[in-house]
C-alpha cells in the first residue's frame, strides 16, 4: 500500500513566473522524505504538484513528469481527482470540517464521494484510521462531537486520520506542525514515524531538527534571490545532509549560517 | 508501461462537475439576460407610445410634453429627500461608528436597519395619515413668513399632502441606505490615521475631520447616489402622500407628480396606448436610475482599487 | 517622601468642564424650555426640540468660555451627531406608534384574519360607520396572496441567486463574465421596484397576451428585486468559508461540485439562510410591482397562475386610496391599518427569524 514517486524535469509556473525550476527527484516507497529550505524557495509549491493540488491556485501550471509507480500524474486523460485519492495531503493549519462530527470527518473522503458503505464497515474504518493516527483513545467516547472542539494537535491528527481513511499510497504533509505546540508536535512526529511502515510520506518543514528527527532522506531547496526560481540543491540521506553535505549552500543552511 | 492506471475515471463524477459548473454559469448569465430583458421589453412596449401621434398621448402634446413635468417632479422630490437625509444620515453613521459606546453600536445599527425594514406602503400610509396632518401648520407658517420665496409660496395646502411632505417621507426611507453604507466606510478608516490624529492632540471632532471624513468621501458620495437612486424610484411614499397635479414651483401647495407614482396610480386601470405611455415612462425612470446607480457603483469600484483596502 | 503635595485638581484636568456639566446644562435647558413652551402653548414635541437646542447652545458656549474654541467645536459636533441619531429615531417611533394605535382595533375585529373582502360593499361600511355595526371584511385573501406570491418568488430567486453566487465565488476567478455579473447585480439592486413590476408586466403581455395579471407575474417581478439581494448576501457568505476547507476536501479526492455542495454550502448555510430570509422580508412589503402585475382582488384566489390576486401591501394601498365606501372611509382605514400592523409584524418576524437562523445553524464549536 505505498508507491514510489519519480519526478523528471519538473518546472512550476505561476502565470509566466517560473516558481520552481527543473526538479529531478526519486522518492522511495515506505520512507519519510523531508523538504527543507528558506521561505519562498518553492518547496510547498513543489509538494502541491505531487498531487496536483497546485491546480486549485489560479494560474499555476507545470511542465515535466511526475511518475507514481510509473504512471504519469500529468499524462493525458488523468483525472486530478483520481490522483488525489492516491496521494493524500495534510495542511499547515489543522482544517477539520466544522459542520461534521469527529466520526464524519474521518469518513469525509468516503461520504463526500457518495460511496456506499455499511455501518459496520464505516465503524471499522473510523476505528482503524483513528488508531492509525494515534487518536482513537482520546476521542473514542465522543465521536459524535464536532471535530473543531478538539485541541490543535488532536485536530491535526484528525486530519491525518481523515487522509489515511481514503487509503492513499502517499501522504504529503505541508508543515504539519507549524501551528502546533511542542507536545502536540511530538505526538504528530511519533505518528509520522509509524506511518512510514505503510505509506510513502513527504513532509515540508521549516524546522531542521524536525527533518533530522523524522526523515530518512532530505531534499534541500534554495532560491537565488527574489524573483528567481526555486531549485532543488541537494537530495541525500538525512544524516549526510546534516553531517557532511556536498553543497556549500546546504552546509550554510543546515549550520544556521543563513536562512 | 503503456496503460496509465490513473486514467481509470470514477464514472459519473466528471459529468457532475460539468453539469454543476454549467448550471452555475447559466444562472449568472440568466441574471444578465434578465437585466437585458428588462431594458428590451420596456423598449418594445414603449415604442408605440413614442411613435404615436402627439394628439393620442395623454395631454395631447406628445410623449415629451407628458413626461417632462413628471421627470422634474421626480427630481424635486428626490432632491428634497437627499437634502434632508444626507446630513442626518452622516451624523447617524458617525454616531454609530465613532460616538456610541462600542457595546451599543451593533444594537443601534440594528435599530437603523429597522427603518429600512418597514414596508414602503406603511411609510406612505404614515405620511398620508399622520405626517401630512401634523406638518400642515408648519406650512401655513412658511407661507406666511417665507412666502416671498417661490418654493414657499402660499396658500399652503390645507391637507399637508404636498411634494415637501412626500420628500420628507422619502428622506426617512433613504436615510438607512445612506447610513449603512457610510457607517461601513467610516469603520474602514485606517486605525493608524485615527490614532495619528489623536496622538497629535486632536479632539474627537478634529480627528474625524482629519482622518475619517477625507477617507470616507468617495464612500459618502456613492452612498448619496444610491440614496438618490432609491428616492427617484420610490413609489408608495409619493403615490399615497402627494395630492398630485401640474408642475408647481411651490413645495407647500398640492401639485407635482413623480414618474413612479404616476405609473402606480394609472397603470391598474390603463388600457391601450395608455399602457404603452406608462411603460415608456417606466423606461425613462429605468434609464435615469440606471445611470445614477452605475455612477455610484463606479465610484465605489474606483475607490476600492485605489484604497488598497481589499 | 513626607511632604507630598496635596492638590485638589490634577494639572491634567485644569481648564476642563466638570464631569457633571452636561447634566446641569440639560436640567437648565429642560426647565427654560418648559417655561418658554408654557408661554406659547405646551406640547411635548416642541418642548423636546427647544430643550435640545438650548442644551446644545448652553453647553457649547460654556465650553467655549472655559475650555476654548477647539473643545467647544468638539462639543458642538458631538451635539449635532447625537442630535442626528435622535432625529432619525423620531420617524421610526412615530411610524410604529401610529401603526399600533390605528392597527390594533382592526386586528382585534373578529374575522379580520379569517375572512376576505368578498361581498363586503360600501353599504356595510356605511352601516358600520353610521350605526356602529361591526366592521366586516378581512385580509385572509390578501394574506394568502402575499404568502403565495412571496413563496413563488423565493422558489425562483433562491436557486438562481445561490447558483450565481457559487459561480462568482467558486468558478468566476475574476473573469470578465464574473466581473460583468457582479457589476450588473449591483446595478440591479438599484432597479426601482415599479420598473421591475413593469418589466414583468411587459414580459407577460408580450408572451401570454395583453392584460395578463396573475400572482405568477407578480412573483416574477419580485424575483427581479430579490435575486440581486440573494446573490450579494450568499456571495459574502461563501467568500468567508475558509479556503482551507475546500483544499482539505480536494485533497481527499472529492470533486469540485461535491466539495461545494457538501462542504462549502453546509459551512455557509446559516448565513445564506439568514440572507434569504432578509431578502424575503424585503420583498414581502413591496407594493408597486404587485400593483401593476397582479391587479386587485377582493376574493380568495389560490391559483397563482390564473386570475387577479390580492396581497397585503396592495390591500393597504387600495383601502386607503379607494375606500370601499367613498363617503365613509373609516372602516376601510381601520382595515388598512390592521393590515399594515400584520405586515409589519410579518416583516419583523422575518428579520428576527434571520437572526435566529444565523445563530442556530452556525457551525458548532465547543467540546
Amino acid at each position: 500500500m505505498s508507491k514510489r514517486i519519480d519526478v523528471k524535469d519538473l518546472n512550476v509556473y505561476y502565470g509566466n513566473f517560473l516558481a520552481v525550476e527543473d526538479v529531478n527527484i526519486n522518492i522511495q516507497a515506505k520512507s519519510v522524505t523531508a523538504f527543507i529550505g528558506p521561505s519562498g524557495c518553492g518547496k510547498s509549491t513543489f509538494l502541491r504538484t505531487l498531487n496536483r493540488m497546485h491546480e486549485v491556485l489560479p494560474g499555476a501550471r507545470v511542465e515535466g513528469e511526475v511518475l507514481l509507480d510509473g504512471d504519469n500524474l500529468y499524462g493525458p486523460g488523468v483525472d486530478p481527482v483520481t490522483v488525489r485519492t492516491q496521494v493524500g495531503m495534510v495542511f499547515q493549519r489543522p482544517n477539520p470540517f466544522p459542520t461534521m462530527s469527529i466520526r464524519d470527518n474521518v469518513l469525509a473522503g468516503v461520504k463526500l464521494n457518495n460511496k456506499k458503505i455499511s455501518k459496520g464497515a464505516a465503524d471499522a474504518l473510523v476505528e482503524k484510521s483513528l488508531v492509525g493516527a494515534n487518536l482513537w483513545n482520546e476521542v473514542k467516547d465522543r465521536l459524535d462531537k464536532p471535530g473543531s472542539g478538539l485541541s490543535g494537535g488532536q485536530q491535526q491528527r484528525l486530519c491525518i486520520a481523515r487522509a489515511i481513511a481514503v487509503e492513499p499510497q502517499v501522504i504529503l504533509m505541508d508543515e504539519p506542525c507549524s501551528a502546533l505546540d511542542p507536545i502536540s508536535t511530538l505526538a504528530v512526529e511519533d505518528l509520522i514515524n509509524e506511518l512510514k511502515d505503510q505509506y510513502t510520506v513527504v513532509i515540508v518543514t521549516h524546522n531542521m531538527q524536525q527533518a533530522a528527527r523524522v526523515s530518512d532522506k532530505t531534499a534541500f531547496f534554495n532560491i537565488a534571490g527574489t524573483g528567481k526560481p526555486g531549485k532543488l540543491i541537494e537530495f541525500a540521506d538525512t544524516t549526510s545532509i546534516f553531517n557532511n553535505p556536498s553543497q556549500k549552500a546546504t552546509e550554510d543552511y543546515v549550520s544556521g549560517r543563513f536562512g | 508501461m503503456t496503460t496509465n492506471s490513473l486514467t481509470t475515471s470514477q464514472g459519473a463524477g466528471r459529468a457532475g462537475d460539468k453539469v454543476f459548473s454549467g448550471a452555475a454559469m447559466a444562472a449568472g448569465c440568466l441574471i444578465l439576460a434578465v437585466l437585458f430583458g428588462v431594458a428590451l421589453f420596456l423598449v418594445v412596449q414603449a415604442i408605440p407610445a413614442l411613435t404615436a401621434p402627439a394628439a393620442d398621448i395623454q395631454g395631447g402634446h406628445g410623449f415629451f410634453a407628458y413626461i417632462a413635468p413628471i421627470v422634474v417632479g421626480t427630481l424635486i422630490a428626490a432632491v428634497i429627500a437627499l437634502v434632508i437625509a444626507t446630513p442626518v444620515a452622516i451624523g447617524v453613521a458617525l454616531f454609530i461608528s465613532h460616538y456610541a459606546p462600542r457595546r451599543l453600536a451593533a444594537g443601534l445599527g440594528y435599530v437603523v436597519d429597522l427603518l429600512a425594514a418597514i414596508p414602503s406602503v406603511v411609510y406612505g400610509a404614515w405620511g398620508a395619515a399622520f405626517l401630512a396632518k401634523e406638518i400642515s401648520p408648519a406650512y401655513d407658517w412658511l407661507a406666511t413668513y417665507l412666502g416671498w420665496i417661490p418654493i414657499f409660496e402660499g396658500p399652503a395646502s390645507a391637507t399637508g399632502k404636498t411634494i415637501l411632505t412626500a420628500g420628507i417621507v422619502l428622506s426617512v426611507m433613504v436615510l438607512p441606505i445612506i447610513t449603512s453604507l457610510s457607517r461601513e466606510i467610516f469603520l474602514q478608516t485606517p486605525k493608524l490615521h485615527e490614532e495619528a490624529a489623536l496622538a497629535l492632540g486632536a479632539t474627537r471632532w478634529e480627528m474625524i475631520k482629519m482622518a475619517v471624513l477625507p477617507f470616507g468621501r468617495p464612500g459618502i458620495i456613492s452612498a448619496i447616489m444610491l440614496g438618490l437612486g432609491r428616492a427617484l424610484g420610490e413609489t408608495m411614499a409619493v403615490a399615497l402622500v402627494l395630492s398630485s397635479g401640474v408642475l408647481t414651483a411651490s413645495l407647500i401647495q398640492s401639485g407635482n407628480q413623480t414618474i413612479a407614482a404616476e405609473i402606480a396610480l394609472n397603470f391598474p386601470e390603463a388600457s391601450g396606448l395608455k399602457v404603452n405611455t406608462l411603460i415608456a415612462a417606466g423606461l425613462v425612470l429605468f434609464v435615469i436610475t440606471l445611470g445614477v446607480n452605475m455612477i455610484a457603483r463606479w465610484i465605489i469600484t474606483r475607490h476600492k482599487e485605489f484604497s488598497g483596502a481589499n | 517622601m513626607t511632604a507630598t503635595v496635596v492638590r485638589k485638581r490634577s494639572a491634567l484636568t485644569k481648564g476642563q468642564l466638570p464631569k457633571f456639566a452636561p447634566y446641569i446644562v440639560l436640567a437648565v435647558a429642560l426647565v427654560v424650555a418648559a417655561a418658554i413652551m408654557a408661554l406659547i402653548g405646551f406640547n411635548a414635541f416642541g418642548w423636546g426640540i427647544v430643550a435640545a437646542i438650548l442644551f446644545a447652545v448652553g453647553l457649547v458656549s460654556w465650553s467655549g468660555a472655559v475650555e476654548g474654541a477647539r473643545k467647544a467645536k468638539d462639543k458642538l459636533a458631538t451635539c449635532l451627531v447625537v442630535g442626528a441619531f435622535l432625529i432619525a429615531l423620531l420617524p421610526l417611533i412615530s411610524v410604529i406608534v401610529t401603526v399600533l394605535i390605528n392597527g390594533i382595533p382592526g386586528l382585534i375585529t373578529p374575522g379580520f384574519l379569517g375572512t376576505s373582502m368578498n361581498g363586503v360593499t360600501g353599504a356595510f361600511d356605511n352601516k358600520a360607520a353610521e350605526e356602529g355595526a361591526p366592521v366586516l371584511g378581512g385580509i385572509y385573501h390578501a394574506l394568502m396572496g402575499t404568502i403565495q406570491i412571496t413563496l413563488l418568488a423565493t422558489v425562483i430567486s433562491v436557486p438562481v441567486g445561490l447558483l450565481t453566487s457559487i459561480y462568482l465565488v467558486e468558478y468566476g476567478n475574476d473573469r470578465p463574465l464574473a466581473r460583468a455579473i457582479t457589476f450588473f447585480v449591483d446595478v440591479m439592486t438599484g432597479i426601482p421596484s415599479i420598473v421591475a413590476g413593469l418589466f414583468a408586466a411587459a414580459f407577460f403581455f408580450a408572451i401570454v397576451g395583453p392584460g395578463t395579471k396573475t400572482g405568477a407575474v407578480a412573483a416574477v417581478a419580485l424575483s427581479v428585486l430579490m435575486i440581486p439581494v440573494v446573490v450579494r448576501s450568499s456571495e459574502e457568505m461563501l467568500k468567508i468559508v475558509p479556503n482551507e476547507l475546500r483544499e482539505a476536501s480536494y485533497a481527499l479526492g472529492v470533486r469540485k461540485w461535491r466539495t461545494i455542495t457538501k462542504v462549502v454550502i453546509p459551512t455557509a448555510i446559516s448565513g445564506i439562510a439568514s440572507g434569504v430570509t432578509l431578502a424575503i422580508a424585503r420583498v414581502i412589503g413591496e407594493t408597486a410591482p404587485i400593483l401593476v402585475t397582479a391587479g386587485f382582488a377582493t376574493t380568495i384566489n389560490n391559483n397563482v397562475f390564473g386570475g387577479w390576486m390580492a396581497s397585503l401591501p396592495t390591500f393597504i394601498y387600495t383601502q386607503i386610496l379607494n375606500p370601499t365606501s367613498p363617503s365613509n372611509p373609516g372602516p376601510s382605514d381601520q382595515r388598512a391599518w390592521g393590515a399594515a400592523l400584520v405586515l409589519i409584524i410579518l416583516v419583523m418576524l422575518l428579520n428576527l427569524g434571520a437572526r435566529l437562523i444565523a445563530r442556530m445553524f452556525a457551525p458548532k464549536t465547543g467540546r
